[in-house]
């Protein structure tokens, strides 16, 4: 009995940390619509900042909060500064670009941060009084537990206050309510956004500042923190205050308990859960359900046409160039190449998805991922050669998809993007801690390829062959009747239904379509690697992908080529100049997003369209 | 002019231009194609760079190997194993090292010498702790410098059989890393001691700790001792928090790495007392081959060393000392020299072993204490890595790739 209670008081410490970055992440949302990846950021940066100040300030204890208050302030200016600068010219935007911009930000956070406060972890003082603990049930619970477990609740009633008790909150929920009406009414929108984007950084920073008497200052904060965030937020309902700290009280329990029964499973659990609630319930459990609205629900942009004059004379034209490519440069080059190649059908795979479909997905790796694993482990368990294993490659991670898609599609916007980061996680997780089959964080060697296939050349050309095989099949169905049915249910769901089109039936089709070419793509990303590991799978990956689009343009068909290109040989070469590559690759992303938000093709189609006139 | 004499000028003008060709050839250096998670894991690879950076200052200052200077061509791998693919790729390909060494993380070193293997390169596993880049995975390209995870584990497993403790639990980051190190040291410990109990297990995710329940969850089956294995902020959060509940009071803990700076001194004046680890106590050991790597390393970097820049170091060393024994820097000669290999690091003498290629490097065991409001080692004995690998004909049987 005591041990549960103790345990209780443990989760509800842990929760309290948790629900601090969660409604910040939650309010920003909720008005604004941004989903914010540099969250984590913001939540890094207010441990690394209480850090420097208590260390200066002293360790008393009203020294200590003032600590924690400066770090949550100086946070919530950075946020303001980051929504000034960037994301105001975003709001328009699809949640395409929110994702990449503020994956941008975290890029660029996390050199700064080890510019300026160094590599190692920083282990912050703690004030006297807070130390030790107190005996409750005859088990010792540590004083700064007692202390956070008030401190929730205690912003949890703050919160509730200044939203509904204070002008400014008023506005607030209007805008959550209806951003436009609030505008007509002549609210200055700007602003408003701007202070939320303060008050969801300063949580984020109080929330990081007072997990500094825990946890060291770090530089994987900001990742480590913001995937549980994101699960918090949407189970407990995008935009709602209560439901967060509801949500942060599931999951620290069910690590607190969980912990006891299947320690080996935890990482799973969550995104399990998390699963569970966006399939029964997706608006989460203190959330509302958005309204379908006939309005192009996502904002995708006019859909680029077949331009059949000009398409196939230049895809025809690059596949010639890249055939005779192995006589210009050396083995690196054509292995730098291949993998442009195997990201260049991911990334129009993607495109199929998000571009075509209207369907944002944050985990697209699980596909590539679950083809590296499907090929990997027919090789590693049963010997397969290569042939049967790309076979297997496409079909595994075509499977996947169906299945996956089957509850994704059920969904739309951003609950359907979190739903997919959920099975990419899942997927991640087992590939991570299913030990015996996948083997692994060790993953699986010796994936090489047939030895006929062995020399770098051949093998280039069967990627070539295959990848662009694939890559136009994609395209053929994107123009096909299939395609435009997708394209008439982005546009509008209700007027495609309206003509006989079983929305539901093509989205699903699409997503099995799209997960079975990247599974292609991760085969042979497999042999071009020799290996497989469980990063394949992980969110970075996803979002490489994300960006890919962005940096090419998501609707332009030759887009995701291009973008894949850039983004793929861009950092190989980037990584051997420089060792600050992550804020070089971020502050290209931001020029992107800010001056060409069309991408690479799309800019240059936009000159030429001009030129023409 | 005499014909002797134009003789004489032609000659002396051949023998100018040999001269030069000569100078150009010793001078052309040797490329060494170094890569690690520089970005990913800084505040470990750092020191590992510095390291191998006096060595090769110090190396290139007395006139190089065989004539030529040492050039390291150094990248990031990202602390991804595709991404390190790639790079060792260009290393190979686009810079033409003779071979490959570093890597820190597991499995970006058994991608490595996956890589190595297809590609018959040399490459030099320094820092990677799996066993599996030495045994099940290992091939005759790939030789790893670092004790590994069975070592460490060896070690500590006989200082825990001293003691009176029979009920234990382990508490290990859930990956491979962790999972290898808490088998090997239960084999072991119940093998000296078979009435040791295994009471509690804990597996938290790596750098995901969450370090109050897990400690309660430990702390509930009411072990006599724990084996630790966490590291990084995983441990911090654990002391703080296995403090903070009492978990350690009256117990043993017997800790891996944790007496090695990287890992203890963010700690300072909080590192627990008492704990029986593995570890450098760079501060106390006074043997004349460390001093002389302390004074040349302190007076370089105005830092202290960790254990990683001792490796980075030993590393130049093998291979320097591989490639002047080979005469050359063709790969089968290379893998010829590193076999049974011979070299003095600032602590000891290795040796790298013919049968699983694996160095016979071994590390201190001590008790944790803390001094000045930094943690340090006392009580701390030399291991020799010989005394507790496995004999090599056992060894060779645990490498189905020969």
């Amino acid at each position: 009995m005591s041990f549960f209670v103790a345990q209780l008081l443990t989760g509800l410490a842990n929760a309290a940390a948790l629900f601090l970055v969660a409604a910040g992440l939650s309010v920003i949302f909720g008005v604004t619509r941004v989903v914010n990846f540099a969250h984590g950021s913001f939540y890094m940066l207010g441990a690394y900042l209480a850090y420097s100040l208590v260390t200066r300030l002293g360790t008393g204890l009203a020294e200590f909060w003032l600590a924690v208050l400066l770090a949550g302030l100086a946070v919530g200016v950075i946020g303001m500064v980051v929504e000034i600068v960037l994301l105001r010219r975003l709001y328009r935007a699809p949640e395409l670009m929110h994702l990449v911009a503020t994956f941008a930000v975290v890029l660029i956070v996390q050199d700064v941060t080890l510019a300026l406060w160094g590599p190692q972890d920083l282990l912050g003082p703690r004030p006297a009084a807070l130390e030790g603990g107190i005996i409750v049930l005859g088990e010792r619970v540590p004083v700064y537990d007692l202390v956070l477990i008030v401190l929730g609740p205690l912003v949890l009633g703050g919160l509730w206050l200044l939203l509904n008790r204070s002008r400014w909150g008023i506005l607030v929920r209007a805008a959550t309510e209806d951003r436009e009406m609030v505008g007509a009414l002549g609210i200055d929108q700007k602003w408003l956004f701007t202070s939320v984007f303060f008050l969801g950084a300063f949580l984020a920073g109080i929330g990081g500042a007072v997990q500094l008497p825990r946890e060291p200052a770090n530089l994987m904060m900001d990742l480590n923190i913001i995937a549980e965030a994101f699960v918090v937020v949407v189970i407990g309902g995008m935009g709602s205050i209560g439901g967060a700290y509801l949500a942060a009280l599931i999951i620290a329990l069910l690590h607190a308990f969980g912990i006891v029964i299947l320690p080996e499973i935890t990482l799973v659990l969550v995104f399990l859960v998390m699963a569970v609630v966006l399939v029964a319930r997706p608006w989460g459990l203190l959330g509302r359900p958005e309204a379908i609205t006939s309005a192009p629900a996502h904002g995708v942009g006019p859909e680029a046409r077949w331009q059949g004059r000009w398409l196939v004379p230049t895809f025809a034209a690059s596949l010639a160039a890249l055939a005779l490519l192995p006589l210009a440069t050396d083995v690196y080059g054509l292995q730098v190449t291949t993998e442009v190649l195997i990201f260049a059908l991911f990334a129009v795979s993607l495109q199929f998805i998000i571009g075509v479909g209207g369907m944002i997905s944050f985990g697209h790796a699980a596909y590539l991922g679950l083809g590296a694993y499907g090929a990997a482990l027919l090789v590693h368990h049963l010997d397969a050669p290569m042939e049967l294993a790309l076979v297997a490659a496409p079909i595994a991670a075509g499977v996947g998809a169906l299945v996956f898609g089957w509850l994704c599609v059920r969904l739309s916007g951003v609950y359907l993007a979190m739903l997919t980061l959920a099975f990419a996680q899942i997927t991640w997780s087992a590939a991570f801690q299913w030990y015996a089959f996948t083997g692994g964080d060790n993953g699986i060697l010796g994936i090489w390829p047939s030895p006929w296939a062995a020399d770098p050349v051949i093998y280039y050309y069967v990627t070539l062959l295959l990848s662009s095989a694939a890559i136009a099949a994609l395209w053929r169905a994107r123009f096909a009747p299939f395609g435009y049915a997708l394209r008439a249910a982005r546009d509008s769901e209700l007027r495609a239904a309206a003509v006989g089109i079983d929305v539901r039936h093509t989205r699903w089709l699409a997503f099995a379509l799209a997960g079975t070419a990247a599974g292609l793509g991760g085969g042979l990303y497999a042999f071009l690697k020799g290996s497989v590991f469980p990063d394949v799978l992980a969110i970075p990956v996803s979002v490489d992908g994300l960006v890919m689009l962005l940096l090419g343009g998501v609707n332009a068909v030759l887009g995701p080529l291009i973008g894949a290109a850039a983004v793929t040989g861009g950092r190989i070469a980037l990584v051997a100049e420089t060792e600050l590559w992550r804020a070089v690759l971020g502050a290209v992303i931001v020029g992107m997003v800010l001056w060409f938000p069309d991408g690479i093709a799309g800019t240059v189609r936009r000159g030429f369209g001009r030129g023409r006139r | 002019m005499t014909r002797t004499s134009i003789g004489r000028l032609l000659g002396g003008a051949v023998a100018a231009m040999l001269m030069m060709v000569h100078a150009a050839v010793a001078e052309d250096p040797i490329r060494l194609g170094d890569l690690n998670s520089y970005t990913r894991l800084p505040a470990f690879t750092v020191p590992y760079r510095d390291g191998w950076t006096l060595a090769v200052e110090q190396i290139n200052a007395q006139g190089g190997v065989l004539g030529r200077p040492l050039e390291v061509i150094s990248r990031d791998d990202g602390g991804r194993p595709g991404d390190a693919v790639t790079v060792a790729n260009e290393l190979v390909v686009r810079e033409r090292v003779v071979l490959l060494f570093g890597t820190l993380l597991s499995n970006v070193g058994l991608a490595v010498a996956d890589f190595a293997q297809q590609r018959r390169v040399v490459f030099i596993a320094a820092e990677p702790l799996t066993d599996a880049i030495a045994w099940e995975n290992g091939n005759r390209y790939t030789f790893r410098l670092r004790p590994g995870t069975y070592v460490q584990a060896a070690m500590l497993a006989e200082e825990a059989a001293k003691l009176p403790a029979t009920r234990w639990a382990t508490v290990a980051p859930n990956y491979e890393y962790g999972q290898s190190a808490v088998a090997a040291f239960r084999e072991l410990l119940s093998g000296l001691r078979p009435d040791v109990e295994w009471v509690g297990e804990q597996w938290p995710a790596l750098f995901k700790i969450d370090a109050g329940t897990t400690v309660r969850a430990l702390d509930r089956t009411r072990p006599d001792a724990i084996f630790n294995v966490t590291f990084g902020s995983d441990l911090a959060q654990f002391v703080r928090e296995g403090r903070d509940r009492g978990l350690f009071e009256e117990r043993a803990v017997v800790s891996m790495l944790s007496g090695e700076p990287e890992w203890i001194d963010p700690l300072g004046a909080e590192a627990p007392e008492d704990w029986i680890v593995t570890g450098y106590p760079w501060y106390a050991l006074e043997t004349d081959g460390h001093v002389a790597f302390l004074e040349a390393y302190r007076a370089r970097f105005d830092d202290y060393p960790r254990l990683g820049s001792v490796v980075g170091y030993a590393t130049i060393h093998s291979i320097a000392a591989a490639i002047e024994q080979a005469g050359s820097t063709e790969t089968e000669a290379l893998i010829e020299a590193l076999r049974g290999l011979e070299i003095e690091t600032p602590i000891g003498p290795i040796r790298y072993r013919p049968a699983d290629q694996q160095s016979t490097m071994g590390t201190f065991v001590g008790r944790l204490t803390v001094q000045d409001g930094m943690p340090r080692m006392v009580d701390w004995e030399f291991r020799d890595g010989a005394d507790y690998l496995p004999p090599e004909e056992e060894a060779a049987k645990l490498r189905p790739g020969g």
